[in-house]
């Protein structure tokens, strides 16, 4: 089956072990980072296996193309640690199994393309936004990207599935799909490169098909001139490069992304899944010093990405006063105006 | 019968007094599937005085009468088996009095938990009752004389357990107070008196028509947020609700399990309701709950879930509209369920019966159990939905059920407001000299068995 | 569109929630608040239907007044949890077009139907009587340049309310210079409530003559007096092409702001009471209460229930004529006064002439003349035009 491409070597005279040593949830040096390192090379246990947060931060400090959060959630799976507890598990399992509805949903969309993952709340949107009505919808779990396994345990799930996903998209002929979910884009670049699994359509990040779009329409863009903090998730570690379309995108539309201390490589989770490992105190932690990050940055709106993340945090940021807004609506606000 | 109608519509507005056969089918069923049977009038007053008026002329002429509410039971506890004189309460369902200081609210029996619900977060917004689950068209009244249970039932027990007084019609006319109120103008309480509240409460309206009611209001806290701890093995479950209970720091607790949607498959959903006046003292709450569960954390074998908002909002609201929702799952307009009063510990084994019967019958299922005092006992449902379309399906569902009322005395639990032959069940089993006792007590209060016959009958 | 409701109508549950207002303050069903018994709730009414549809019940008098007798207000799709609640209207309307199609519908509607067929209006008014209040207003011909065609409809034509709603309009109208016509004794009925009605082969008869007319006529926008004509041309006709349809508060604003008209102060308490047509069937709550906002010194309080809340006045889908909620102190259009007087507003403004005539009526049975006035919007800006 699909095998991770690791190289043992390329680990071995790593000169920073950036991977753990930046890790944000678990303390640790550059000695006990190459030992443990070494350990799950070796397919060995580690303690970092069981204290992971599966934030896939490590992902994006490795500069050498190593993939060592794929190497910790396989090891997970192997050695039947489990990241979050059962029933949980047992949910993301079953979330993923095709109903009746998605049957429907399987026929209809003609390109260009977007795929909404499991996100049916923004249908309306993109059937009804004028800004998007070119787009025809792919939505539903046949098309599901089933990435969200890295963070319950069991990866070879994705590995099992993923396949038939991409069999079902391009089936339809497509040739390029845009994706409103980047985790959506991260499994079928990033994921699918480093198990080897061929993906026979072009993956198009939902922020470059936006970034595109709203510079066909930059004469109507009312600059928004308010400062912003960007909520990164944690797919967006796998494909960093993607990031630029962000900047680009708040340069448009006259968003200033506030330096802060947890922005860019230094992000911290929205603490969904961390909530979900039920680890509390640290849940409580990571949102607290985020949102005071936030508030000591003096922003306006806190953007995010990923809807998941909006819903775990932007009831907490809206405690405080700082709007939470979803990227395309901020989007949507320089274009038709604040009363929108 | 001419002479009765024309009596009726002496004693109320004509316009509220109806003998045509649109009315009679209307009430001649509820939403449930017990089968319907037509009364011959129906009829709506205003005043306790006609409710009075009412009763003489039936108690004289010997006509069955049923006092109706919401008709939302579901076992058909408002079936004029007999026909008769249904009595729809609703018109009277004005607020009397509420007292803020000693926290009552004096009520007429029509009055629907939609409306004392607004009425109370209009004028009275630091009180709130315990709101059951059924639709806002649930009168309170009706809710109390089955024991139903609602949002505060964890911590106070029963809402009939929170009733403070009673304007009761006898079965032969005379009006009587009960508690406090028949002493003093505050009805405060049913203590320190003989406690008569009983001869009316869990009879389904066999022993009078209840016309006024007193019941205890609660402090409202401005806060409310739920956490939903979730387990794959029923023996937990007893344990859960052990500790959380042991907390005191919960409003409402429920059980919840259903195979649909995916996401909810599989897994038994133990929500926990949080009240606070702060954001402090909800989150003072939370921990003590996620503490108190910490070693089901551990063992990986339970955890909090993880919520999306709107799933959240559904959970919290008041009265929850799911469960009204759950009449749709088969597009089929119906669901029926058996909610056995069983003692805490029996979870498991209530669980597995639900599964056996569910997958004997091939019907889908819906479980919600609600948490009664600190454990003291729990309301576990078997609710299956069926299509009213579908006459073998509801054979099929019909069949469960009669399972279900078994399963659930086989256990140890009672069913709870079970529809007749639930009823003739639950007296079998009984104690002989118990149930001697209650058709003493019906035949002393209500020499003519006029009122709502064929429910707590031996036959 | 679909009016099948045979297969689905059993999806009911009776639970209730069609009754109440949206927070439970209080019952917001016209014909359920009128007679009280669970049988004219929409609850009762789906599952009489249903046992008609398969037989169980005889067809009876009683039964289609209980039919007839629903406002089509929405209430009910409002608040019905069930994800059929779009529906219900639509499967009152299959039932009531299975009785027109076999004969069997209450007098009152029959006569309603049979004159709107031979006259082109609910009453059997002569055809040529539907200008008689528009003295000096305009045909609306192809040859002149106009740019609004005012549609009248039949309330605004006939009743003395709607005559002088039409009159204030075309009054506004003129005064604003916007230039406009109506057609006169050649206008038809819109066949909104016709189609709630049931007659739905009539209905297509005047949506067809109607539309036909317009094109002839090469209108291109219509402003329509009354919101049930509105929606009838917006939602139901189908066909209209390029003509745009507006109700009339949907136009007063823009042309009150281009046109710098200045307004006097009124200085009045008001309240205003949102027509089903316009509120719930085409979510046009802002326009009318910009509006109302916009004179000077008047000052809107809000009824308790009110937007997607509001209580219909009880006319609806022809009740307005035929009146099966009405000779009761329950009768909807007087519950609805005497909570508009409730507010302390002096005056209670309206937007749809069948409302006009219903509460008008009900403000005399409740003895309340001298204490609560009632105008249609463009009365009260004409008003505050001509005080300047």
């Amino acid at each position: 089956m699909y095998e991770l491409k690791i190289d043992e070597k390329t680990c071995e005279t790593c000169p920073t072990f950036d991977c753990l040593v930046r890790c944000q949830y678990i303390d640790i040096d550059k000695d006990t980072a190459k030992t443990e390192m070494k350990k799950m090379i070796s397919g060995e246990d580690s303690f970092v296996l069981h204290d992971c947060v599966t934030c896939y931060a490590c992902e994006e400090y490795c500069k050498r193309g190593n993939h060592p959060f794929y190497l910790i959630t396989d090891l997970q799976e192997e050695r039947g640690i489990l990241p979050m507890p059962k029933p949980l598990k047992t949910q993301f399992v079953n979330i993923s199994v095709p109903t009746r509805r998605d049957i429907i949903q399987f026929y209809g969309a003609e390109e260009p393309v977007i795929s909404l993952c499991l996100f049916p709340q923004y249908t309306r949107l993109f059937s009804e936004e004028k800004l998007f009505e070119e787009l025809s919808i792919i939505i539903g779990r046949y098309f599901f990207c089933h990435l969200m396994y890295l963070h319950s345990g069991n990866p070879s799930l994705i590995r099992e599935r993923l396949p038939k996903i991409i069999d079902n998209i391009a089936n339809h002929g497509f040739k390029e799909v845009i994706f409103f979910h980047d985790e959506c884009y991260s499994t079928l670049t990033s994921y699918t490169t480093a198990y080897s699994i061929e993906v026979p359509f072009k993956p198009i990040h939902f922020n470059e098909y936006l970034y595109n779009k709203l510079k066909d329409q930059q004469t109507k863009i009312q600059p928004l001139n308010a400062k912003v903090a960007f909520q990164r998730n944690c797919s967006a570690r796998l494909t960093p490069n993607v990031e630029d379309f962000v900047d680009d995108i708040f340069n448009l539309i006259g968003a200033e992304r506030v330096e802060r201390q947890y922005d860019r490589e230094n992000a911290l989770c929205c603490g969904g899944i961390i909530r979900g490992q039920q680890r509390y105190d640290l849940f409580v932690d990571v949102q607290t010093r985020n949102v005071d990050d936030m508030l000591n940055a003096g922003v306006e709106y806190c953007v995010f990405q990923c809807p998941a993340c909006f819903d775990s945090l932007s009831e907490k940021v809206a405690e405080k006063g700082i709007k939470p807004i979803m990227m395309h609506d901020l989007c949507l606000l320089a274009i038709q105006g604040s009363d929108k | 019968m001419q002479s009765i109608y024309k009596s009726l519509t002496k004693i109320v507005d004509e316009e509220f007094v109806s003998n045509q056969k649109e009315e009679l089918y209307i009430y001649s069923q509820d939403p449930g599937m017990m089968e319907p049977h037509e009364p011959d009038f129906v009829v709506m007053p205003k005043t306790t005085e006609e409710v009075q008026e009412i009763v003489k002329l039936a108690n004289k002429e010997k006509i069955p009468i049923v006092p109706v509410g919401g008709s939302l039971s579901l076992s058909g506890l408002v079936i004029p088996h007999q026909g008769g004189i249904v009595v729809d309460l609703r018109r009277m369902d004005q607020v009397l009095e509420v007292n803020e200081e000693s926290r009552y609210i004096v009520f007429e029996a029509g009055l629907t938990t939609g409306k004392l619900k607004a009425y109370l977060e209009k004028y009275h917004p630091l009180l709130r009752f315990s709101i059951p689950d059924a639709p806002p068209s649930a009168t309170v009244v009706g809710n109390i004389v089955i024991h139903g249970q609602g949002r505060l039932t964890q911590q106070y027990g029963f809402n009939s357990d929170m009733v403070t007084g009673m304007e009761v019609v006898l079965p032969t006319g005379e009006v009587c107070k009960i508690g406090s109120g028949s002493v003093s103008p505050y009805w405060f309480s049913l203590a320190p008196l003989p406690d008569l509240a009983g001869l009316f409460l869990g009879w389904f309206g066999t022993t009078g028509i209840i016309t006024k009611m007193g019941l205890k209001l609660y402090p409202k806290k401005k806060l409310r947020d739920i956490e939903v701890f979730a387990v794959e093995d029923p023996n937990l479950v007893p344990d859960v609700i052990q500790r959380v209970t042991h907390t005191e720091m919960s409003e409402d607790i429920f059980t919840g399990a259903q195979p649909y949607p995916p996401v909810f498959k599989d897994i038994i959903m133990i929500g926990i309701l949080l009240t606070g006046d702060s954001k402090e003292e909800l989150e003072f709450k939370r921990k003590m709950i996620w503490d108190a569960l910490q070693c089901h954390i551990d063992s990986k074998e339970g955890g909090f879930m993880m919520m999306t908002p709107d799933v959240k909002q559904d959970l919290l609201e008041m009265p929850t509209s799911s469960t009204t929702r759950f009449a749709d799952v088969k597009k089929g307009g119906g669901f029926e369920y058996c909610g056995p009063i069983i003692p805490v510990e029996k979870f498991p084994e209530a669980f597995t019966r639900l599964l056996e019967i569910t997958k004997k019958y091939g019907i889908t299922f819906g479980n919600a159990g609600r948490v009664i005092g600190r454990s003291h006992s729990m309301m576990f449902s078997f609710g299956y939905p069926f299509n009213r379309a579908d006459p073998e399906n509801i054979e099929r569902t019909k069949n469960a059920l009669h399972d279900t009322n078994v399963a659930s005395l086989d256990i140890g639990g009672v069913p709870w407001k079970p529809e007749v032959p639930a009823q003739k069940m639950i007296m079998e089993k009984m104690d002989k000299s118990t149930l001697e006792l209650m058709q003493r007590i019906k035949k002393v209060l209500d020499p003519n068995g006029i009122m709502n016959p064929g429910n707590w009958e031996v036959e | 569109m679909m009016y099948d409701y045979a297969d689905q109508i059993h999806r009911c549950f009776k639970c209730g929630y069609c009754k109440f207002s949206n927070n439970y303050t209080d019952f917001n069903c016209p014909s359920y608040n009128r007679f009280r018994f669970e049988s004219y709730s929409t609850g009762g009414r789906l599952w009489l239907i249903w046992a008609w549809s398969k037989g169980e019940i005889e067809w009876s008098e009683h039964l289609a007044n209980i039919v007839f007798s629903c406002a089509a207000c929405r209430n009910c799709v409002e608040q019905c949890p069930m994800r059929f609640n779009e529906d219900i209207v639509d499967w009152i309307i299959g039932a009531r077009s299975d009785m027109v199609e076999k004969g069997l519908i209450p007098a009152s509607v029959g006569e309603f139907l049979d004159n709107i067929h031979k006259y082109g209006n609910p009453w059997g008014m002569p055809r040529n009587e539907r200008d008689i209040w528009a003295e000096g207003i305009n045909r609306y011909t192809i040859d002149d340049d106009n740019e609004y065609l005012f549609y009248v409809g039949c309330v605004g034509s006939y009743e003395k309310q709607g005559q002088q709603m039409a009159k204030s309009v075309a009054d506004f109208l003129r005064t604003t210079g916007v230039s406009f016509g109506i057609l006169g004794s050649d206008e038809d009925c819109d066949g909104n409530e016709v189609l709630f009605t049931g007659e739905k082969g009539l209905f297509r008869e005047l949506a067809d003559k109607n539309i036909e007319k317009f094109k002839e006529l090469n209108v291109k926008k219509i402003i329509t007096l009354s919101p049930h004509a509105y929606n009838s041309m917006k939602n139901k006709y189908g066909g209209l092409g390029e003509i745009k349809v507006y109700h009339y508060t949907q136009v007063f604003s823009e042309i009150i702001n281009s046109n710098n008209i200045e307004l006097s102060d009124l200085n009045i308490k008001v309240t205003y009471h949102d027509p089903c047509f316009l509120g719930r069937y085409n979510s046009i709550y802002e326009p009318p209460r910009e509006i109302i906002k916009g004179i000077p010194g008047v000052e809107l309080i809000e009824m308790e229930r009110t937007r997607e809340n509001s209580f219909c006045c009880g006319g609806g889908s022809g009740n307005f004529v035929f009146d099966l909620l009405g000779r009761s102190s329950n009768s909807p259009s007087r519950i609805r006064v005497r909570e508009a007087y409730e507010t302390g507003a002096e005056l209670l403004i309206v937007s749809c002439p069948s409302c006009y005539c219903m509460l008008e009526e009900a403000i005399k049975t409740e003895g309340l003349e001298e204490k609560l006035m009632i105008k249609d919007i463009s009365e009260l800006v004409i008003e505050s035009i001509k005080n300047k």
